[in-house]
């Protein structure tokens, strides 16, 4: 029996079309637009100004406060504009545009290919090294890799959950990094398992992936400690609390951190990017993203330069067709529909999705007929078709009791329900609405 | 391509959809229609054709002009109204009391309720248990189905086990006496017995039962539960005296139960929401069905017993909720 979260989940049509093929350099562009906040936290502070000369890998915004993150410079070039610039969530954000000239790196960036296995730095230096890097979660929520690293008072790590699910259909950035950089990616975990001195590490993969199960599986012999842990294919196993679940056995409890359980969770392609940081110096200025869609001609897994615009992938996939409708940054359940083409590539990128027009449109609202489906999917044990009707009545008080902060947002309610309800719509408001009383109260 | 659509996450959708999960369950009805139709003749067919064109015909009257709204009759809801209804009354009763019958189902138990997905009760059961109030005669006369008419050519109708069991009780004769007048367990299984015309056969019923849950439309906690009480319920009775209660085996196959655990127990609009809920749903009619089968004034409790928890549901779903993730410390 392979393991995965028992409540809820719902099985989707994986259609990972770009799991074969290679991560391919896309070509750097004219200009990068690099917003300054591309992290959870505060934005970063700007240290160039407009005509400065910079290399790739140059600090252009240093990490303001203790959740925040330095942004580098992902190409070298003249800073042209710092101005706010529309970016994936559709609002203007501060960003530095850079006009691109030549390809001149820092001499401190190691850009060699070599693997380095040998760790020299001290668990201080590794998290110094990560934090200078810029690094932040790469699975989406883009949360800065050093605050999960810095261990809170009274709490201790026992284990390192590496998150190489991948559970939304047709993402394969993490597979294929799975696949290419498996041993640059042991090394980052034995980087971490320094860093946070735990002798355990279970790197949960969905079986959809046989491929990285296996690769990871025979190299992780020469790892002590490290295991591979075959996951059931069930989304939404790539959240945190359900891949603890799944790979722990344990409950991470409502409000609580994974630390809480001793355990510190990263996604396959930030440890890659550990990797990179401390053994070779780099800090996070590009990442593989994957652009797919039925309507592209060469859908690919790339590596890109933070920055690049979105419109850039999608013409070296072959161009977007009339028969496009909508535009994702991520995948169909969670991801985000791009309002325009020109937006950056940013650190939390996963994957840019075209769909279809056909697949666009959402079908007519009809009346709920009570099947419960939404309460049996609900992987956090929640009832949605109850918030949908506590946001409608604007019940806060009853809104907060169902645990309407517990949810997710992972889709699945809207995702299953036969008369198409808008569920998480509504939820997502009825969230907000008490989040906003539950934050107001604290002060 | 011209302007990107916007909207928020998911953009994908699941395959099923209202349509989808109605005329599965017409089509889970069919095998049970078949059997009718099979023991019943063409009375069957005219009751089932009758049932649904009213019911049909009402609930596009009243939304074409009492509400004055979007028609929507094609979901497939007041088909199974209808064949439920059928289902639940003798294949000999004449056309006008189906249509009072179909106005009480449709128009008082769900469109006066606002329409599918907002009625506290089973329309079907609502318009049989009000048929079976207001003409109590024409509602437990059942005609003799075409092999029991060679057997007995001098008559006409005939009882229900269940009710040649409750009278017999009545009169104080033996169970073993009364079991002389009742086929036996397995023509019961198959059908060959009197009764509602779709609930004769268990056989179909659970045939239609399987379809449901295979295509996930249902899920086996309700149909599991009920029956499995019933079983249990009657089968401590028939161990405590078998001279005085009937077999569990016997409770099984006959009367309403396998039509009512599989296809009105577990009606989505009036029953719970939660697996926890649907079990204590599915207890509570078993433990009601048994309660009026055993020692109530009717011969069959089914009705009943899920119009009682229908009754129950909204609290059911306040006191027995799904289990929160991370709610209890490391469970």
């Amino acid at each position: 029996m392979l393991k995965t979260f028992p409540k809820g989940g719902v099985h989707l049509t994986d259609n990972k079309i770009t799991a074969g093929k290679p991560i391919d350099n896309l070509p750097v562009p004219p200009t990068v637009t690099i917003p300054v906040s591309q992290h959870a936290g505060a934005p970063a502070e700007v240290l160039v100004q407009v005509g400065d000369k910079v290399k790739v890998g140059q600090l252009l915004a240093q990490s303001a406060g203790f959740i925040s993150g330095n942004i580098h410079s992902s190409v070298s070039g003249t800073v042209k504009k710092i101005e706010p610039a529309t970016d994936s969530s559709g609002f203007k954000k501060p960003a530095i545009i850079i006009d691109v000239e030549g390809d001149e790196w820092l001499e401190t960036i190691d850009r060699s290919e070599t693997l380095i296995t040998e760790i020299k730095a001290s668990p201080e230096e590794i998290i110094q090294k990560i934090k200078a890097a810029g690094l932040v979660g790469l699975g989406g929520a883009a949360f800065p890799a050093h605050v999960k690293l810095s261990i809170p008072e009274g709490k201790k790590a026992e284990c390192l959950v590496i998150n190489g699910v991948e559970c939304e259909p047709y993402l394969t950035c993490d597979h294929r990094l799975m696949l290419e950089k498996s041993e640059e990616i042991l090394v980052g975990i034995a980087l971490l398992m320094e860093a946070l001195n735990v002798d355990k590490t279970f790197i949960g993969i969905e079986k959809n992936k046989p491929d990285a199960i296996e690769k990871l599986s025979v190299l992780a012999k020469d790892y002590p400690g490290v295991s591979v842990v075959p996951l059931k294919e069930k989304y939404p196993q790539g959240s945190e609390k359900q891949l603890l679940r799944a790979t722990l056995g344990r409950e991470v409890p409502a409000g609580a951190l994974p630390i809480d359980l001793g355990a510190v969770v990263f996604n396959v392609g930030s440890i890659f990017a550990v990797y990179e940081a401390v053994q070779k110096n780099k800090p996070l200025i590009e990442r593989v993203v994957t652009v797919t869609g039925k309507t592209l001609s060469n859908p690919s897994n790339f590596k890109v330069r933070i920055g690049t615009p979105v419109i850039n992938l999608l013409e070296a996939a072959g161009g977007v067709t009339e028969e496009a409708g909508k535009i994702l940054s991520g995948g169909p359940m969670m991801g985000r529909a791009l309002t325009n083409t020109n937006v950056p590539i940013v650190k939390g990128s996963s994957g840019i999705l075209v769909l279809p027009d056909t697949e666009s449109k959402r079908r007519p609202v009809e009346s709920c007929i009570r099947c419960g489906k939404c309460v049996s999917i609900c992987c956090m044990g929640l009832e949605p078709f109850l918030l949908m009707a506590l946001t409608e009545r604007n019940l806060t008080e009853r809104l907060e009791k169902e645990k309407v902060t517990n949810c997710i947002e992972c889709g699945s309610c809207s995702y299953t329900c036969p008369s198409s309800r808008p569920l998480l719509d509504y939820i997502r408001q009825g969230k907000s609405t008490v989040n906003n009383i539950i934050r107001a109260r604290k002060k | 391509m011209s302007l990107l659509k916007v909207s928020p996450s998911p953009h994908a959708h699941g395959e099923m959809t209202v349509k989808q999960i109605m005329y599965s369950v017409i089509f889970a009805l069919l095998p049970a229609l078949a059997v009718s139709i099979f023991f019943f003749g063409f009375d069957a067919l005219r009751v089932s054709i009758l049932a649904v064109g009213f019911c049909l015909a009402i609930e596009w009257a009243i939304q074409k002009f009492l509400l004055k709204g979007d028609v929507c009759i094609t979901d497939g809801s007041a088909i199974i109204t209808g064949l439920l209804l059928a289902f639940n009354v003798p294949s000999n009763l004449p056309w006008w009391i189906i249509m009072i019958g179909c106005i009480v189902s449709i128009g008082i138990a769900k469109m006066s309720f606002g329409g599918l997905g907002k009625n506290p009760f089973n329309p079907a059961l609502i318009g049989r248990v009000f048929l079976l109030v207001s003409f109590p005669a024409d509602m437990t006369t059942w005609p003799l189905n075409r092999f029991e008419q060679l057997a007995h050519p001098d008559a006409v109708t005939g009882a229900t086990s269940l009710g040649i069991l409750k009278e017999g009780l009545k009169k104080g004769e033996s169970l073993s006496a009364i079991f002389q007048h009742i086929p036996s367990n397995i023509q019961l299984f198959l059908g060959n017995h009197g009764g509602s015309l779709g609930e004769i056969s268990a056989l179909a019923i659970i045939i239609g039962g399987l379809f449901l849950l295979l295509r996930k439309v249902i899920t086996w906690h309700i149909p599991f539960t009920y029956l499995a009480t019933v079983f249990t319920f009657t089968g401590i009775l028939f161990l405590i005296n078998p001279e005085r209660f009937a077999s569990p085996i016997f409770h099984l196959v006959s009367g309403g139960l396998m039509l009512g655990a599989f296809f009105m127990a577990t009606d989505m609009v009036t029953t719970p929401m939660s697996a926890k809920g649907m079990i204590i749903f599915g207890l509570g009619c078993g433990v009601i069905t048994t309660i009026i089968r055993v020692w109530g004034a009717y011969p069959e409790g089914v009705s009943f017993a899920i119009l009682i928890m229908n009754a129950a549901t909204p609290l059911i779903n306040l006191g027995f909720k799904p289990k929160k993730f991370g709610e209890v410390r490391n469970g």
